[in-house]
């Protein structure tokens, strides 16, 4: 090869970079066979605790549930894993059909009229809504509920530093409607970070009633029981798939989600398939109205996103195919079912008591008698990861969540622990 | 089809003015919605909008690239054609007739003077055939 | 690649493969999760009121719709698949592997740090290894993919010119004709204004521009490095020092780091804050278009600006979080990141070291000026002279044979190959840019030059031929301006 090239080292090639910078040292160790490099990174891994290892509450965004076996089976094929960006529609037609099916069953889902094709996450979404309604309204006023994830709105406070964004929170969901004059937005979160099941009707009705846009950022899989974002009279619905078929993976990757009302499309950021016909009449799907994107638009796009989360939407389109709505359902309803028998039991330890203010779905708030930081930690040492220890006024408040996963065994467990290291 | 009508006037944006009394219909030109392909999607002023001479005033879209509209005039709106925003083909099939994009009320004819006439326009997509807008 | 209308489906128009709606009957599924009812425990105010119309399925027929979908793609592992600006190069299976150990997927990001040391130290590690490939100081692996962390480091450029009582006064960034599009939107989302500057007759960075569009209003500039065709900045030096000599700072985009790989690094050249694409140079599969991963690296002057939390290490070898950056710009990602991509990344370069990742950047760009050779007789190429690890063609000609770079793309799909990037950069007419990648034998590069040349030699006696391609593919060209002009974005609106 080098012959045909011309040169007699691969250095003759290098010539143009600077001599000082040429041929670093990378302070790398030696390379290693598979073999090697597998023991290593099982090693590594056997240094953290598997949230399956016992039972397990916590939740806050992110939850282990139970992943069909056929799920990774079909969504991880290589063809899937290993293809780019479908940029050759004729030889990308897997890729297109299965995001275009799962824009499909999202709209459905959330009863939006339609979903892009993926965002990165859940807190980038809240981002990418907020800057939407800023395009669409003319105004610059971001206003976001306590009820939001704390992630996402540092993040959202993080990127409104970009187009200059004025985020203004509030503490709940009255004080949300109450801010709804000038502002571009009114975003909330249901189920609400704390776990309660939040009004999503009035969330629109104020907005609506000011000239601004209803974000709600919605967990998929409680709109199979909860009325759904669209149903409320939401403009953009947006969340995180994870709970779709996606492993925990320390947080990502998973699939940020965005709906929109039909009227918006041409303001949705990232990728969107749309269905067409080949040059023989058989139905096909592309890559459709790629003037919103940077690749066309530049400095006018409705956003920098180009790499999205792809094959983690088909993991959520495939999910969403196996559980149909009566799976789905299931899914919601027995976490549902199983929160609320914990939340009694936990309640009657002496000392706790679930201060959520009204109804909640598969996670609710246990206030403990003393701080949830040392009891979570307490607990652990049963082997037990017993919720999330909330950072708000009251340090004693720990975010219990259940999922289909959950067991009465696994409840009575805590409900030992808890009571053990509270006496 | 000419690419270039006698008797409108022009602008090096690649937008044409046909004067009827003091109302002037606004199109591109066959040689702009050409260098654009196939038109998908006109996105135009609303009827009362205020325009003004070169500012952009809304978006012709092609599947690969979108162009801004310029307006040539100084203006208010007085129509936008809903055929072309629903059929957005017209604007490839007919620029100087049914693919027309906006009625406008010029508030100074003065502006009229910077425009370029058929043979001037001409010239000008001689020297320069670059893409039909942005 | 095959059909399947055994399914016995009836699709609404000819099909490759049915809709899920089109295979869903009414009552079928079940069994993957036992059924329950919430009504007792939700208020009836706040329960689904609208149907929930997923389509009904039994496994099997899920399984063989995604399976038969799945056929239908072209993918690494199918094929070579030379994406230029896109580095598809092969995927190494233990990397999912390592990903997918439970240590690591069955892991909550808010599990406390005690149960979550082999993955933290995981981060800390790979930071360290990033930071001797790039010669940068420290490292932030939170963005999602390259978009988010030119995004991150324009936020960081904002911060650190802020910080100077300089925020308001510098307001433009520059980027080159060159540039990805990312650029410029990045820029745009992050407040400042564009200014573009073109390519010299050797496809650098026009410097005399360069230097009439600096001033004191400028916040940085955005740089690709080997560019977007596939070219070595021959005036690197010149340009860091105009830039940096009217108080800017130099961003390195490094969507073309493989070229790079133990060649040179970024921090050596002057660049002040970088990002790496994991999905690029090393290794992580695309996933039909994501997840990525967009590490952002920082000289020590940026490095107080990188988002938060910062994984460190304390003096007993434990490893935290720490939000305790009062510059940083915040957070812009929940989580870790996109950590599982991170678990691939760092399995590759440990299994490469350092003598791996050298004959990566080597053989990378021995690859592509392989193929420059063989292709340089027929075709013309953008700039010529020796490449990087990709080369541009300018298929002006064969357009006016009557071949444009498209049809040419097109025919290579017929000749068993993915197509290269065609119509970018923009600043080369009929673009056609080619990135073989190090992990291609040579008979591989060989037969798609072979095919590229017979492609060329159709141009010139019967082109329409070539325009008719493909013929081969599971479709037949798509009309997209039937997909653009009447939107079928869903089901719903596909069957109204």
């Amino acid at each position: 090869m080098l012959a045909a090239v011309g040169v007699r080292t691969v250095d003759e090639l290098l010539e143009v970079i600077p001599p000082h910078a040429r041929r670093p040292s990378l302070d790398a160790p030696a390379g290693l066979s598979e073999l090697e490099v597998a023991a290593e990174v099982v090693a590594l891994a056997s240094q953290d605790r598997p949230a399956g290892n016992g039972p397990f509450f916590l939740g806050a965004g992110s939850y282990r549930r139970y992943i069909p076996a056929a799920v990774p089976a079909l969504a991880a094929r290589s063809e899937f894993l290993t293809a780019y960006t479908p940029y050759q529609p004729e030889v990308s037609q897997g890729t297109l059909q299965a995001i275009w099916e799962y824009q499909s069953l999202i709209a459905e889902l959330l009863a939006m009229e339609v979903a892009n094709s993926s965002l990165y996450d859940g807190s980038t979404a809240v981002a990418e809504a907020a800057m939407l309604a800023a395009r669409v309204t003319g105004r610059s006023r971001v206003v976001v509920s306590a009820s939001v994830h704390p992630e996402h709105r540092a993040v959202l406070a993080t990127y409104a530093k970009g187009p200059d964004l004025d985020v203004v929170e509030v503490a709940d969901e009255a004080a949300l409607l109450l801010a709804a004059p000038g502002a571009a937005c009114l975003i909330t979160q249901n189920p609400a970070f704390r776990g309660d099941i939040v009004d999503l009707r009035a969330l629109a009705e104020a907005a609506h009633a000011a000239g601004a846009l209803a974000i709600a950022s919605v967990d998929p899989i409680a709109c199979a029981v909860l009325e759904p974002p669209g149903a409320c009279g939401v403009d953009v619905a947006i969340g995180d798939g994870q709970g779709l078929g996606i492993p925990l993976s320390f947080g990502g990757p998973s699939v940020g989600i965005m709906a929109v009302r039909a009227d918006l499309v041409r303001q949705l950021p990232g990728r969107i398939v749309g269905a067409t016909r080949d040059a023989r009449g058989v139905r096909g799907f592309v890559n459709t109205l790629q003037t919103r994107e940077q690749h066309i638009r530049r400095e006018k796009a409705t956003s920098n996103i180009c790499t999205n989360e792809a094959v983690y939407a088909i993991h959520a389109a495939v999910y969403l195919s196996l559980l149909g709505p009566r799976g789905l359902a299931a899914v919601a309803a027995r976490s549902a079912l199983t929160a609320h028998r914990a939340a009694a039991r936990l309640a009657s330890i002496p000392g706790c008591a679930v201060t959520n203010a009204g109804p909640f779905l598969w996670e609710f708030t246990l206030r403990l008698p003393r701080a949830a930081a040392a009891v979570r930690d307490a607990v652990l040492a049963f082997g037990i990861v017993a919720g999330h220890p909330l950072t708000g006024d009251d340090p004693n408040e720990l975010l219990v969540a259940c999922t289909e996963l959950t067991t009465d065994a696994d409840i009575d467990a805590l409900a030992d622990a808890l009571t053990r290291v509270l006496a | 089809m000419s690419m270039v009508r006698e008797g409108l006037l022009y602008s090096k944006e690649h937008e044409w003015v046909r004067l009827e009394g003091d109302v002037a219909f606004v199109g591109i030109t066959h040689f702009a919605q050409e260098q654009l392909g196939d038109v998908v999607y006109a996105e135009l002023p609303e009827k009362g909008a205020a325009v003004r001479q070169h500012s952009s005033m809304g978006v012709v879209e092609s599947v690969k690239a979108a162009s801004d509209l310029y307006a040539p005039v100084s203006g208010e709106i007085l129509e936008r054609n809903i055929k072309v925003i629903e059929k957005p083909e017209l604007v490839n099939l007919d620029p100087y007739g049914d693919g027309w994009m906006v009625r406008v009320r010029p508030t100074d004819r003065g502006e009229l003077g910077v425009l370029l006439s058929a043979a001037a326009y001409r010239e000008h997509i001689g020297e320069s055939p670059g893409t039909g807008g942005d | 690649m095959r059909r399947s209308p055994e399914s016995g489906a009836r699709t609404a128009e000819p099909a490759l493969e049915p809709l899920l709606v089109e295979l869903a009957r009414a009552g079928r599924g079940g069994g993957h999760v036992p059924d329950a009812d919430a009504s007792a425990v939700i208020p009836a105010r706040f329960r689904r009121t609208v149907p929930l119309a997923l389509p009904e399925l039994v496994e099997q027929q899920v399984v063989r719709h995604f399976t038969h979908l799945a056929q239908l793609n072209y993918s690494v592992d199918t094929g070579f698949y030379p994406l230029g600006s896109c580095t598809m190069k092969y995927n190494p299976k233990v990397n999912d592997r390592a990903a997918a150990l439970a240590g690591f997927a069955d892991l909550h990001p808010l599990q406390p740090e005690a149960d979550t040391q082999g993955a933290l130290r995981l981060i800390w590690e790979l930071e360290r290894l990033l930071a001797g490939i790039t010669g940068m100081a420290e490292i932030s692996l939170q963005p999602a993919a390259g978009a988010h962390a030119e995004f991150t480091s324009l936020l960081m450029f904002k911060a650190f010119h802020a910080g100077r009582g300089e925020g308001a006064r510098r307001r433009r960034i520059i980027v080159p004709n060159s540039a990805h599009g990312t650029n410029s939107s990045s820029a745009a989302l992050c407040g400042y204004v564009v200014t573009t500057v073109p390519s010299d007759p050797r496809g650098n960075v026009d410097l005399a521009a360069l230097r009439a569009a600096l001033g004191d209003d400028v916040a940085g500039m955005m740089l690709t490095n080997p560019n977007t065709l596939g070219l070595f900045e021959e005036h690197l030096e010149a340009v860091m020092a105009a830039v940096h000599g009217c108080g800017g700072l130099m961003y390195g985009d490094g969507a073309n780091m493989n070229a790079l790989l133990g060649i040179a690094r970024p921090g050596d050249l002057g660049f002040d804050v970088l990002h790496l694409n994991l999905h690029k140079t090393f290794s992580t599969p695309h996933g039909a278009g994501g997840p990525g991963a967009g590490p952002v690296c920082a000289t020590p002057a940026l490095a107080p600006y990188l988002p938060v939390p910062r994984v460190i290490r304390s003096e007993e070898g434990r490893f935290r979080l720490d939000s305790q950056r009062p510059q940083s710009v915040g957070r812009v990602r929940a989580g870790h990141g996109n950590f599982g991509v991170l678990v691939r990344a760092y399995t590759y370069i440990r299994q490469l070291g350092e003598e791996g990742l050298r004959a990566t950047g080597e053989d990378a760009v021995l690859a592509a000026n392989y193929l420059l050779s063989r292709l340089r007789p027929t075709f013309d190429v953008a700039f010529d002279r020796p490449c990087m690890h990709e080369l541009v063609l300018t298929l002006a000609a064969q357009k006016s044979a009557g071949a444009s770079a498209l049809d040419v793309a097109k025919a290579l799909i017929d000749e068993g190959f993915h197509p290269p990037t065609v119509y970018f950069p923009l600043s080369v007419p009929e673009a056609m840019m080619i990135e073989p990648t190090e992990t291609e034998p040579k008979e591989t590069l060989d037969a798609f030059a072979d095919a590229l040349l017979r492609i060329a030699a159709l141009v010139r006696t019967d082109p329409a031929a070539v325009r008719a391609a493909p013929l081969s593919a599971p479709l037949a060209r798509l009309d997209e301006v039937r997909a653009a002009r009447n939107p079928a974005l869903t089901w719903e609106r596909a069957s109204s």
